[in-house]
C-alpha cells in the first residue's frame, strides 16, 4: 500500500494559541473570498460578530482598502445606538457602507407583511436578495457562527446558494481541507462565514484582546421590560406593553442585537467586557435560546429561513 | 460554550491547544449519540438546548432523551433518525478546546465524511459491538488514514447490548488490528463503551471493570494536536496581492504586499526566497499583519510578505525559502490517490479544474492505475471511477502546479477537482 502516512510525532503544544489560530483561519477565509470572488460584500450590522469581522478584515487587508463594500440590510427596527455605531465605524474605517432597507422592499411591494406588527426580521432575506441582484454580488461575507444554532452547525464555511438564494442542506458541496470553492454561475451566490468555528466566548475574548468598541446596549444598563415566558421583551415604541403586562425596570444587556421585535435582553450586571466573559463562561442558556423570539417559533425555524435565502 | 468548572481535574491546568476530531463508522453505530453523551457528561449542553431536545424526544415518542438530536439538527435528519451532513460542535475543558465533527455513516453521504475528516487531527471510529467490522467501518478507516489523520481511536460501542462481554471486544479488536496492519496504520487504540449509558466516556461506569485503559475524555485530553504542521520547509501560497497605490502617501506609493498563510515552516526578515513557478529570487523585506510589522512568521499564521525586489507575483504563486527550493516540485503531471464524489463518473474525455493551494489548473485524466476494493484492500483494474470510489490516478495539467507529496505536506499535497459545468467539487486528491 502506498497510501500517505503522516509522521505521528507532532508537538503537543502548538505555536499559536486558540485565538491566534481562529484569527489566522478567519483572515485566510476573508482573503480567499477576495481572491476568488469578483464582487463580494461584507454584511455589517453593527452587532458584535460583524464588528469582529471588521477587525479581521483590517488584519487581512490593511494597509489596503477592503476589497468589498459593507452591506447592511436594515429592517428599520434596529436600536438607534446600533445604527449610530454602524455609521461611525464605517466612517472611521473609511470604507463604503451600503444600506438597503426592508421598508423600500415594502414600498416596492416585494415584502408584504401579514399584519402591521409582524416582525420584519425574516423579510430581510428578500431585501438581501434584491441587494445582491442590484449590485451583482457573487459572495456575501457573514458573521454567522456554527455554535449559534443547530442548522448553522451544519453549514459549510463557503455555503452555496442557488439563484433563489436558497440553501440546500441535503446537498451541500463537499468542503475539503481549506480548499474552498467559491465558483458560481451568474445569479448564484456564495455565503462565506469566516468565524464559523468561533464560539460566543471566543468572540468576547477576541473583543477583549483587541480592545474593540461595541454599541452600549451590549453592556448592562437599566431598561423597561416585560416578561414573556422565559424571555424579557423590551418596552419600546415598536413593542409597547400590552394590557396586563407588568413593566419592570431591570438591569439587562443584549447578547445579540438585531431587529427590535425579535431580540430580547438578559438580566445582567456585566458592564465590562471582562465581566461579560466571566458570565459567558458560566452561563446555562445558549446565546439564541435566551434572546431570540424568532428561533422559538418552531424547531426548524432557522433552517427554514436559510432555505429561503436568510444569511 | 464552555464547561470549564465541571470537568474533572486532570492535574495542572495546561493548555493542550485545539483538537479537531470526528466520529465516523457505519450507519447507526452510535456516532451522534456518542457526541451527545460526551457533551452531556462534560456539562457542555446548556439548559435550553437540553430542554429543546427533551421536548423533541417526547414528541417523537421516545422514553429517554435522544442525545443524537444534539447534532442531527436538520429536519430531514430528525425525521429519518440518521445523519446526512457533518455537524460541528464546540466545547472546552480546562485543558483544551475541541472542534467536533459528527460525520454521517451512510455510504451515500461518504463525501460528507471526507469533508469532516479532511480537517481532523483524530478520528473516533465507532463499531457496533453486535456487528463487528463492516464494509463502511473499513471505508471510513481507510479514508481517515488516507487523509492523514494520525490518530485513530476505535470505539466498540453498544457494549450494553452484549452484556459488556470482554471476549467480544477482544475479538473485534483483533479483527480490526489485522485490517489496520494491512493498511499500515500505526497509531490505533481501542476502547469499549456504551454511548447510550455513558460507560467509559467521561465516567468509567460500573460495567466495564475489566478494561483498564483510559476513558474517552482522557484520551482526547492528551492526544497531540496535529494541525501544527510537521513539515519544516517554508511554503507560502499567495492568496491576494495588496497594492494600496496611494499616490499621496510616500510610504504606500510603492507598497506591494503578498498576502497568504504560512502553510509550513517559518520565515524571517532577511531570508532569501524563491517565487514559484517563475523561479525569481528575492529577500524578505518585511512581514506584517494588518500593517503591523513582525520579525518572523510561523506555520498557520496569516501574514503579508514584503519583498526587496519588484517582481511579478500574483495569486496562485508560491513563495518558498531559498534553502528549500529543491524540495518543491513544479510539475504538469500529478499522481494521486483520488476520492471521487461526483454523481457522474470521472470522465476521461472531459477537462476538469484542479485547485491546489491557491492555484487552479485545467486537468485531463491521464491514467487510472487501479481502483481500491475496500473490503479486500485489493487493487483492481478499473475503466471508470464512480461516486465514492477511491483510486490511484494521474492527471495531465495545462498549467504547472507547485506541489509536495501529501504524506510530507498536507497543505501543498492536497487538491480538489471541480466540474466546471456545475462548479461542484467532485473529487479530493492526495498527491503521491
Ligand atoms: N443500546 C445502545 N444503543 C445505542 C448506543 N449508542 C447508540 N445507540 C442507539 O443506536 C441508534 C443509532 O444511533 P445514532 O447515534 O443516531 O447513530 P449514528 O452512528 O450517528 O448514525 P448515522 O449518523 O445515521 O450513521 C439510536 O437508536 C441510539 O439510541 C449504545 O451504546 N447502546
Ligand atoms: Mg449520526
Amino acid at each position: 500500500m502506498n497510501a500517505p502516512i503522516l509522521d505521528p510525532v507532532l508537538p503537543l503544544r502548538p505555536a499559536l494559541d486558540h485565538l491566534d489560530w481562529l484569527e489566522a483561519e478567519a483572515i485566510y477565509i476573508l482573503r480567499e473570498v477576495a481572491g476568488q470572488c469578483s464582487n463580494p460584500a461584507l454584511l455589517f450590522s453593527g452587532g458584535k460578530d460583524s464588528i469582529v469581522l471588521l477587525r479581521l478584515a483590517e488584519k487581512a487587508f490593511r494597509p489596503g482598502r477592503f476589497p468589498f463594500p459593507l452591506l447592511h440590510i436594515d429592517t428599520g427596527h434596529n436600536y438607534s445606538e446600533v445604527i449610530d455605531f454602524r455609521d461611525a465605524r464605517a466612517c472611521e474605517l473609511n470604507e463604503r457602507l451600503i444600506v438597503r432597507s426592508v421598508e423600500s422592499s415594502m414600498a416596492r411591494g416585494t415584502v408584504r407583511l401579514k399584519s402591521a406588527d409582524e416582525s420584519r426580521n425574516k423579510h430581510q432575506s428578500v431585501t438581501l436578495l434584491e441587494a445582491i441582484e442590484e449590485f451583482g454580488f457573487d459572495a456575501c461575507i457573514g458573521g454567522a457562527r456554527r455554535d449559534e444554532e443547530k442548522a448553522r452547525a451544519k453549514e459549510r464555511i463557503f455555503s452555496f446558494r442557488d439563484e433563489f438564494g436558497g440553501w440546500d442542506p441535503k446537498n451541500q458541496r463537499p468542503e475539503l481541507w481549506d480548499l474552498f470553492n467559491a465558483r458560481v454561475h451568474k445569479g448564484e451566490n456564495i455565503r462565506a462565514f469566516p468565524i464559523s468555528n468561533w464560539t460566543e466566548l471566543d468572540v468576547w475574548q477576541y473583543i477583549a484582546r483587541e480592545g474593540l468598541a461595541l454599541p452600549p446596549i451590549y453592556f448592562a444598563h437599566i431598561r423597561p421590560v416585560v416578561r414573556k415566558g422565559n424571555l424579557l421583551q423590551p418596552v419600546t415604541d415598536l413593542t409597547p406593553a400590552r394590557d396586563g403586562d407588568v413593566i419592570e425596570q431591570l438591569r439587562v444587556r443584549f447578547r445579540t442585537v438585531g431587529d427590535i421585535t425579535c431580540t430580547a435582553p438578559v438580566e445582567s450586571d456585566a458592564d465590562t467586557v471582562d465581566k461579560i466573559i466571566a458570565e459567558t463562561a458560566t452561563t446555562t442558556i445558549t446565546e439564541r435560546g435566551a434572546t431570540r423570539l424568532d428561533d422559538q417559533a418552531s424547531e426548524a425555524a432557522m433552517e427554514q429561513r436559510k432555505k429561503e435565502g436568510y444569511f | 460554550m464552555s464547561a470549564i468548572e465541571h470537568i474533572p481535574e486532570f492535574g495542572s491546568p495546561v493548555d493542550n491547544g485545539l483538537l479537531r476530531f470526528l466520529t465516523c463508522g457505519s450507519v447507526d453505530d452510535g456516532k451522534s449519540t456518542l457526541i451527545g453523551r460526551l457533551l452531556f457528561d462534560t456539562k457542555a449542553i446548556l439548559a435550553d438546548t437540553l430542554h429543546a431536545i427533551e421536548k423533541t424526544s417526547l414528541r417523537r415518542g421516545m422514553e429517554a432523551v435522544d442525545l443524537s438530536l444534539l447534532t442531527d439538527g436538520l429536519q430531514a435528519e430528525r425525521e429519518q433518525g440518521i445523519t446526512i451532513d457533518v455537524a460541528y460542535r464546540y466545547f472546552s475543558t480546562g485543558r483544551r478546546k475541541y472542534i467536533i465533527a459528527d460525520a454521517p455513516g451512510h455510504e451515500q453521504y461518504t463525501r460528507n465524511m471526507v469533508t469532516a475528516a479532511s480537517t481532523a487531527d483524530l478520528a473516533i471510529i465507532l463499531i457496533d459491538a453486535r456487528k463487528g467490522v463492516l464494509t463502511q467501518t473499513r471505508r471510513h478507516s481507510y479514508l481517515a488514514h488516507l487523509v492523514g489523520i494520525p490518530h485513530l481511536l476505535v470505539a466498540v460501542n453498544k457494549m450494553d447490548l452484549i452484556g459488556y462481554d470482554r471476549a467480544v471486544f477482544e475479538r473485534i479488536r483483533l479483527e480490526y488490528l489485522a485490517f489496520a496492519q494491512q493498511l499500515g496504520i500505526k497509531d490505533v487504540r481501542f476502547i469499549p463503551l456504551s454511548a447510550l449509558n455513558g460507560d467509559m466516556l467521561v465516567d468509567r461506569g460500573d460495567n466495564l471493570g475489566w478494561y483498564e485503559g483510559p476513558t474517552l475524555i482522557d484520551i482526547l485530553e492528551s492526544a497531540p494536536a496535529a494541525h501544527s504542521a510537521s513539515d519544516e520547509r517554508f511554503r507560502f501560497p499567495v492568496q491576494f496581492v495588496c497594492r494600496p497605490q496611494k499616490a499621496d502617501d510616500p510610504l504606500l506609493h510603492d507598497y506591494r504586499g503578498f498576502m497568504g498563510r504560512v502553510e509550513s515552516g517559518g520565515i524571517e526578515v532577511g531570508d532569501e526566497v524563491v517565487v514559484l513557478p517563475s523561479e525569481r529570487h528575492s529577500r524578505i523585506k518585511g512581514i506584517q499583519i494588518g500593517g503591523r510589522s513582525l520579525p518572523r512568521a510561523v506555520a498557520e499564521q496569516s501574514v503579508t510578505l514584503l519583498l526587496e525586489d519588484e517582481i511579478d507575483i500574483s495569486r496562485g504563486d508560491m513563495i518558498v525559502r531559498g534553502d528549500a527550493r529543491e524540495s518543491a516540485l513544479v510539475t504538469r503531471r500529478i499522481e494521486a490517490m483520488l476520492c471521487w464524489m461526483g454523481e457522474s463518473p470521472l470522465d476521461a474525455r472531459r477537462k476538469y479544474l484542479i485547485r491546489q493551494t491557491t492555484r487552479d489548473a485545467r486537468a485531463l485524466l491521464d491514467e487510472i492505475a487501479y481502483r481500491l476494493d475496500i473490503n479486500s484492500l485489493q487493487q483492481v483494474a478499473a475503466g471508470e471511477i464512480g461516486m465514492n470510489d477511491i483510486a490511484r490516478v494521474s492527471f495531465k495539467l495545462a498549467q504547472p502546479l507547485v506541489v509536495d507529496r501529501y504524506a510530507e505536506n498536507r497543505a501543498t499535497g492536497a487538491f480538489i477537482v471541480i466540474d466546471e459545468s456545475t462548479n461542484n467539487t467532485v473529487g479530493a486528491g492526495m498527491i503521491l
